[in-house]
């Protein structure tokens, strides 16, 4: 949803954010709403500035969230509070599932787990009778038998239903014994959180739902930074889901992100698994040999994603142009294949265990960020040569001068063989770009000014590292070879030797390959090899030559519909509020003149309104499947089937396939926690989750005794992320000059620590020494077994770099990961805390200059 | 300017002092509190030669901004009225821009440190580039697979990493990708969506 639409939602729950703080600017939407009468509701570990501005503010226990939405959804279901009429033909909870469905109740697994290779199969999970393909990047998933042939039979006809709710393995009966035990008590036992407060939340929730009313969620990474992390965001949309909150105005979950184009480099992706656009990285493992299988597989027969052979085929062409060809696969065997897991975790791994000998850090700060920093530290010390482009000296390139190795006495400078590149790179104001915002709006900045001395932009790095390097293998008739030589790679540059940013832009725009004419619309994408196409997802945002949409700032004046078509681009095709044809009743009504804002207009015979529909233009809403001819992709979705991007076009309450660690939301403890969990104490924390036991990187088991305190980690206002860009800023390393520990004041007294004094904080993978914060914002919780825990809490931005420093939060974190992202769980984890200082630390050598 | 004296300064408290300005029938909302510095004072973005858009680059909100410049050096950044976004406004780290840009610790030339050695050195671009292509070449040559042992196609090298995209242009992040996987065949390619 778009920030700016959270002023129209009734209620707005923040959990997993400390919104007020981290996002001031979004947070001034939902005080807009808070104005206009909505309620607000912070749920947190901590008490924060955003607690203050609510109406609600519910404590919970780190690492308990899926309880208490679980409790929520409970409540829903058990009172019939949902959005019936919303819920019903718009989501799965009337879908019937396969019979050998059996939830976790017992021993803390679903059906399908298989303990030898710690790992779920889904076949029980399935609609009855099919196959479903996830919406994800990767939809083949293993089956038994061929897997493009099982799938084909969503073709057969529509998901067998029981739109009367009563058939025992329907998703709505399923949900109702899954969510059986997370009753108001449960919920107070595992999260701490009274009854009374728990209730009113619910209440709130709950009254402002339906035709007349939306909600929304505001998250951040307190919801992503836990082994059960995709989980926790799973539990806020099913309760959206049958509250009918999404693709309505004031309606949906919105992530609130620390970095600037996190959205976009995501879309665009630099990671491992996927190609630009969700797009899965070919797999040695997967039936993804040759293109033909790749394409066979990946591509859903149903729903929108039944398009992806043009998107993959473009790509194709973006990247090797004229070498290309359909002789060739449209150069698809030149692609690296992935292997396993090759993610930010697995990468300290490998650095460690001396896979990886070269490294790029390009405006990152892994020293600082990386869980188990020592970890990530002894990784950097092991590398041949490490490449860092940052705007200053940051703690990732002087590892090998005062990190950790350093001053534990592990090492000296002299024993460190890794050859270190420092290169200042350019700030936006310095270069042209764009970056795509929270909410999938991408936004240009012009070149206004000189970056300072040698530095450059990673356009210009990146291009020139390119030209160089293909200098260096030009004439190599190597097979391997083949791919850096058969690059598009000719990018314009400019009078200051600048590549050409909007150039780039265009061939992730998209064009026609004959003439390069720049496509307008995603789908004028062709499978035969005719179009090019970087990112199909932002067609559109450069439609013709000098019309750059994402430079566009045409906001909607104080009377305007308030959708903004006119200011940035927000993929796809310039749609706002993405699955917005739910914002219309099956007929294509509006739910109340209140929340309209997609209709259907029976006498253009179109879908209109002051947004782009995310839903075929002309499609009517009556339109019904023609079975008898197997239809494929849109044609298989009725006209009520808001989720294009759904095989069977609703949104899954209950998730098929898709997600490794079970089909509904589990609560399941961090791996390392103080407490048992009550609902399967033989499963204490989730059997899915990833488990990297080494030496260096050892766990505590649940309720060990050494590690009584629940730790969490957070930001704070003035600072961002890793640091580098606000600890070298004066004004801002002012006002938050150093590190401190968040202590209860009732933990506090017990051990004698006051505020200001040093105290070390210990887990199984390090020590570190900060200052004490004793304050009342933490509170102490009783566990679900009745004994007390405290939790503490510590910023996470801090170094040895910059003016405003102090020792490392990521010492303590674990390299533990979620099952479905490869996420750290660095807002949950069990903790030893003592007054005093570190003893073998030695002190600074030299003053920074 | 001349010292001044504590007649004179006791005269200019009396003339600036709002409360006998509201006295002698001036609004306390408008002219009495208005002091004399404001009635000097100019904007300093007044003095820039050009001014152009930009977007904050610290978190995901996506604040639009606007950067004041003279001589092709920062004078001002504001966050842009015309933003339905931010409506002109920033937020500590926004407004921090500035002193991002012309922070004392920027980094402009390009640092060097031999292995085992203890110090940087200073070295030109060139050289960094020319170096950093020939050791990517070198560690990729030396690791490169092309099939496995049983004919499966790999065609990656797991020799070279690369960490980062989440604060860079999308641009950028295309090129990153589009060299690094498409054409290097490198897959350990991270940014901070992860972490």
């Amino acid at each position: 949803m778009p920030q700016w639409d959270l002023a129209r939602s009734d209620v707005v729950l923040v959990m997993g954010s400390n919104m007020a703080e981290n996002h001031p600017i979004a947070f001034r939407f939902a005080m807009q709403a808070k104005l206009r009468g909505a309620t607000l509701i912070h749920v947190d570990p901590r008490f924060t500035r955003t607690s203050a501005m609510c109406d609600i503010y519910a404590p919970i226990r780190a690492g308990t969230d899926i309880a208490f939405l679980g409790g929520i959804i409970h409540y829903l279901l058990e009172n019939d509070l949902w959005f019936r009429e919303w819920a019903i033909p718009y989501t799965n909870i009337a879908t019937i599932i396969e019979d050998g469905f059996a939830g976790p109740e017992g021993d803390g697994t679903f059906s399908g787990w298989n303990k030898e290779e710690t790992r779920y199969s889904t076949e029980t999970w399935q609609y009855k009778g099919l196959t479903v393909p996830s919406p994800l990047a990767e939809a083949w998933m293993e089956t038994g038998g061929d897997f493009a042939e099982r799938v084909s039979h969503m073709r057969d006809g529509p998901p067998p239903r029981d739109e009367t709710l009563q058939h025992p393995n329907c998703v709505y009966q399923i949900m109702r014994r899954h969510f059986a035990r997370y009753t108001p008590e449960m919920v107070e036992r595992i999260t701490g959180c009274p009854r009374d407060l728990f209730i009113k939340v619910c209440e709130a929730m709950a009254r402002n739902s339906g035709r007349e009313r939306t909600g929304a969620i505001c998250y951040a990474v307190g919801w992503n930074h836990h082994t059960v992390g995709a989980q926790i965001i799973r539990a806020g949309a099913i309760l959206m889901g049958l509250l009918g909150n999404v693709g309505r105005p004031g309606a949906g979950m919105l992530a609130l992100r620390g970095h600037t184009s996190i959205q976009g480099s995501t879309d665009i992706a630099t990671l491992y698994d996927m190609l630009p656009g969700y797009l899965p990285q070919p797999h040695a493992l997967r039936p993804h040999g040759t293109l033909e299988e790749y394409l066979k597989v990946e591509t859903a027969p149903t729903g929108w994603w039944a398009e992806f052979p043009k998107y993959a085929v473009s790509l194709l062409r973006a990247y090797y142009g004229g070498e290309a060809s359909e002789a060739n696969g449209w150069g698809y065997d030149w692609l690296a294949r992935i292997v396993g897991d090759h993610s930010m975790l697995p990468i300290s791994l490998a650095m460690d265990n001396g896979v990886i000998r070269g490294l790029f850090v390009m405006g990152q700060n892994p020293a600082v960020g990386g869980s188990n920093s020592k970890l990530v530290q002894r990784g950097l010390a092991k590398l041949d040569w490490l490449v860092v482009r940052d705007i200053a000296e940051t703690d990732t390139a002087t590892f090998w001068r005062d990190g950790h190795l350093i001053r534990d006495g592990e090492m000296r400078p002299e024993e460190i063989g890794t050859e270190v590149f420092l290169m200042p790179g350019a700030l936006s104001g310095e270069k042209a770009g764009s970056f795509t915002n929270t909410h999938r709006l991408v936004q240009w900045h012009d070149k206004v000014v000189d970056a300072p001395g040698d530095s450059t932009s990673e356009l210009w790095f990146v291009d020139e590292l390119g030209r160089r390097i293909r200098k260096l293998y030009a004439g190599s008739t190597r097979p391997e070879d083949k791919a850096i030589l058969n690059l598009r790679w000719n990018y314009p540059r400019d009078e200051e030797d600048e590549p050409d940013a909007e150039a780039v832009l265009c061939e992730i725009n998209g064009y026609r390959c004959a003439d390069g004419k720049l496509l307008s619309d995603f789908k004028d994408l062709k499978e035969d090899g005719s179009t090019a196409c970087g990112t199909w997802i932002y067609l559109g945002v450069f439609p013709e030559p000098g019309k750059n949409l994402a430079r566009s700032r045409k906001a909607d004046g104080p009377e305007g519909p308030g959708t903004h078509l006119g200011w940035g681009f927000a993929w796809p095709a310039n749609r706002r509020t993405l699955n917005n044809r739910a914002s219309a009743d099956p007929d294509g009504r509006p739910w109340s003149e209140r929340k309209k804002l997609i209709t259907w207009d029976e006498e253009k015979s179109e879908w209109s309104g002051p947004d782009v529909p995310d839903f075929p233009k002309d499609k009517r809403p009556d339109f019904e499947p023609d079975w008898s001819k197997k239809p494929k992709g849109m044609e298989a979705h009725s006209g009520s089937d808001p989720f294009i991007m759904i095989a069977d076009g609703r949104a899954a309450l209950f998730s098929p396939s898709g997600m490794k660690d079970g089909p509904l939301p589990e609560h399941y403890e961090s791996v390392e926690t103080p407490a048992t969990n009550p609902l399967h104490p033989g499963m204490s924390s989730s059997p899915a989750a990833k488990r990297w036991d080494q030496h260096d990187n050892r766990l505590a088991p649940p309720a060990d005794p050494r590690y009584p305190h629940m730790l969490t980690t957070f930001r704070l206002t003035e600072h961002h992320s890793g640091g580098t860009p606000t600890r070298i800023v004066t004004t801002t390393a002012e006002l938050q000059p150093e590190m401190f520990c968040e202590i209860p004041v009732e933990l506090a007294g017990r051990i004698g620590i006051r505020m200001g004094d040093w105290v070390v904080l210990s887990t199984e993978r390090g020590e570190i020494e900060t200052r004490a914060m004793v304050t009342s914002r933490l509170r102490p919780f009783r566990l679900p077994d009745g004994r007390e825990c405290h939790q503490l809490a510590l910023p996470w931005h801090f170094g040895w770099s910059g003016f405003a420093t102090g020792d490392v939060a990521n010492v303590l974190t674990a390299v533990v990961g979620d099952a479905n992202t490869g996420m750290h769980e660095n807002k949950s984890l069990a903790c030893a805390l003592r007054p005093g200082r570190l003893s073998r630390v030695q002190r600074p050598r030299r003053e920074a200059t | 300017m001349p010292r001044r004296t504590i007649p004179d300064r006791a005269a200019e408290f009396l003339r600036e002092w709002s409360v006998p300005r509201q006295m002698a029938g001036q609004d306390h909302r408008r002219e009495a509190a208005e002091a004399a510095m404001a009635r000097s004072g100019r904007p300093r973005t007044e003095k820039a030669d050009s001014v152009g858009t930009s977007i904050c680059p610290y978190c995901a909100v996506g604040c639009a901004q606007l950067i004041y410049a003279k001589d092709r050096r920062p004078i001002a950044v504001e966050g842009d009225p015309a933003s339905p976004i931010n409506q002109g406004t920033l937020c500590p780290k926004g407004a921090a821009t500035m002193g991002l840009m012309t922070s004392p610790m920027r980094l402009d030339r390009v640092l060097h440190r031999a292995p085992h050695a203890t110090e940087w050195r200073e070295v030109s671009l060139d050289w960094a580039m020319d170096r950093i292509a020939h050791l990517t070449k070198q560690t990729r040559d030396e690791s490169f697979v092309g099939d496995a042992p049983d004919g499966t196609r790999l065609n990656h090298t797991m020799a070279i990493g690369s960490l980062g995209g989440a604060t860079l242009d999308n641009e950028e992040n295309y090129l990153i990708k589009k060299l690094f996987t498409g054409g290097l065949g490198m897959v350990f390619v991270e940014n901070q969506a992860r972490v």
